[in-house]
């Protein structure tokens, strides 16, 4: 079997260590409606992250953590993807990425949706690393729905 | 029997290269790269005769154990008899119905708790009962298989759990050896060699002090196996276990080694098929040791391949592979701290110390380090290594370990430096 060079094929693009060093919306934000702390026993991953919801969009996302490069670089792309956006939309965005990363690296990842998030496509071949970049998002989401349900207005 | 026979004599120079072909997989390339194995301490790759002892048997020798009168019943009985006899002289065990065959040494170490457990009502069992009182000591330094096993039967039993603490450079508390022993403690079950940290462990005298209390004394020699010469009248502990797949076996066979006169007094763990002498719809006796503990099937192919296996070790000769090892390790020690930022958790120096060495580097977590190597064609191990108190005790996530085994090379050793450094400056 012949594999391409490690440089083509490597799972850390410049924009996940770049994520990874200098993180986007890093640092607990007080005005929000949820909070969660999610782990990731494999790696020891760790994130806390809350969520703010205005007028059935994501108003702002903030988050605190832990972990490898991957857990932490794929949730600071998260937070930039979903910030602004409904959050019908942004649930959407989460289902794409879910599916990428679930692909075991047969989903060819869309660059128009999912932006930055399309470098972790990698990932998706490596099991034991999915939960790593699944890790903020997932958290996202569960904030993201007791968000709605304290607001009372279900998207 | 193997191409490396003629490298047992003792003072032979040991041929790496000749070793290395042994191992087919040894040959790949992992993302266009010659593999770097050093994750032996994890499981080891198997040589090209023990593939071909399972193959064999399934293709000429196959048919159930124990219980067939024809002829391919016979020779599958026969060979898997033969692998108990290469297993006891490997041990140097005083009796052939000493060792058990289990799965693995997980099976064997849950099979002596839940034995122990089954001793509250089982007749003649009284040495090995246990209630609120008495002790069970391990150490800090344990694999969760030989944890949690005795965590679970101080719970059923109302016993205490205790540990012998770790200190910072990864050994033993020495002076906490003699207090955390006591006169209450009934079980002691310690790792020979700690395949978190390396650290081998005072055998002698954790098993001297075990039995000057009167407790029973149990080594976990799931890493000490593939390294250094293991007889167990020398270690003189009541159980010795091991993991064939460790030891470049199959995976799905392991061995319990242990006293007969002990075993013969031990209730048995599983029921069923061959461990019985007679069965009543009112009423069961019990096979003898070994048969006793070896309820159903068991992992026929697997356990003459372990055979094979051990032959394999037996033919290199297991002080040569320890010598070579050795100076695997001390080159590994020499080299590794020149990588900055790279810290050894453990022993960092070769004396009694094994050559698997685990490490933090400043500022990468330890599952991108080993993606980042093996995306280099180097395999190496990053997680708590089922041993997460040792990463509590030192304050750590997880760690990086290699780990080195009769096929490894300075070579690799380099290459695994040479990675680190590329790793840490992409992290910097
Ligand atoms: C010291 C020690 N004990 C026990 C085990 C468990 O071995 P197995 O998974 O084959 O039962 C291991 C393997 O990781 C080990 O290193």
């Amino acid at each position: 079997m012949s594999m391409p060079s490690p440089q083509l094929e490597s799972m850390y693009q410049e924009v996940i260590l770049d994520h990874y060093k200098h993180p986007h919306h890093k640092g607990l934000q007080d005005d929000f409606d949820a909070e969660v702390h999610h782990v990731n026993p494999t790696c020891g991953d760790e994130v806390t992250l809350r969520v703010r919801v205005r007028d059935g969009a994501v108003a702002e996302v903030s988050y605190d953590g832990q972990g490898c490069s991957i857990s932490q670089a794929s949730t600071s792309v998260m937070t930039e993807l979903v910030t602004g956006r409904q959050v019908t939309d942004a649930l959407g965005l989460q289902e794409e990425f879910l599916a990428l990363m679930q692909g075991r690296g047969q989903v060819e990842p869309d660059e128009e949706s999912l932006e930055d998030a399309v470098v972790f496509a990698g990932v998706a071949k490596y099991p034991a690393r999915v939960k790593c970049a699944l890790l903020g998002w997932m958290a996202w989401k569960d904030a993201t729905a007791r968000a709605v349900a304290g607001e009372g207005n279900p998207v | 029997m193997t191409a490396v026979t003629d490298l047992s004599g003792a003072h032979a120079v040991y041929d790496v290269d000749r070793v290395r072909k042994d191992f087919p997989i040894l040959g790949r390339e992992i993302h266009g790269r010659p593999l770097v194995y050093l994750d032996s301490a994890n499981s080891a790759q198997k040589p090209q005769v023990v593939i071909d002892a399972e193959a064999d048997l399934y293709a000429h020798h196959y048919a159930n154990v124990a219980r067939a009168v024809h002829t391919l019943g016979s020779e599958a009985t026969n060979a898997f008899e033969a692998a108990r006899d290469t297993v006891a002289a490997f041990l140097n065990a005083p009796s052939r119905d000493e060792v058990v065959f289990t799965k693995n040494i997980s099976e064997a170490l849950n099979l002596l708790a839940y034995s122990f457990s089954n001793a509250s009502t089982f007749p003649g069992a009284e040495r090995f009962r246990l209630g609120p009182g008495d002790e069970i000591v391990v150490t800090e330094m344990e694999h969760h298989s030989n944890l949690v096993p005795w965590q679970l039967l101080a719970q059923r039993t109302g016993a205490t759990f205790r540990w012998i603490p770790l200190d910072d450079e990864g050994r033993l508390v020495s002076a906490a050896i003699d207090e955390v022993i006591n006169e209450r403690t009934k079980v002691v079950s310690f790792v020979y060699q700690s395949n978190a940290l390396g650290t081998i462990n005072p055998v002698a005298r954790l098993v001297a002090r075990a039995r000057e209390v009167g407790a029973i004394s149990i080594v976990d020699a799931a890493q000490a196996a593939p390294h250094l010469p293991l007889d167990v009248q020398e270690i003189g502990a009541d159980f010795v276990a091991f993991t064939g797949h460790k030891l470049y076996g199959p995976t799905g066979v392991g061995v319990l080694w242990g006293r007969y006169d002990l075993l013969a007094a031990m209730p048995p763990f599983l029921g069923g098929g061959e461990m019985i002498e007679t069965v009543d719809m009112t009423g069961t006796t019990y096979a003898a040791p070994p048969h006793r503990f070896e309820a159903g099937t068991p992992a026929i192919a697997q356990v003459v391949a372990l055979a094979t296996a051990v032959e394999w070790v037996q033919g290199v000769g297991l002080d040569a592979i320890h010598a070579h090892e050795v100076a695997l390790l001390e080159h590994a020690l020499e080299v590794l701290p020149t990588v900055e930022g790279l810290h050894i958790v453990g022993p960092t120096t070769a004396v009694d110390r094994g050559a698997t060495i685990s490490f933090t580097l400043d500022g990468v977590h330890p599952h991108d380090v080993a993606q980042l190597l093996d995306e280099r064609g180097i395999a190496v191990r990053a997680g708590h290594h089922c041993a997460r108190p040792v990463c509590v005790r030192y304050g750590v996530a997880a760690t990086t370990r290699a780990s080195f085994a009769a096929y490894t090379t300075l070579g690799e050793i380099d290459a695994l430096v040479a990675g680190l450094r590329e790793v840490g400056e992409m992290f910097r």
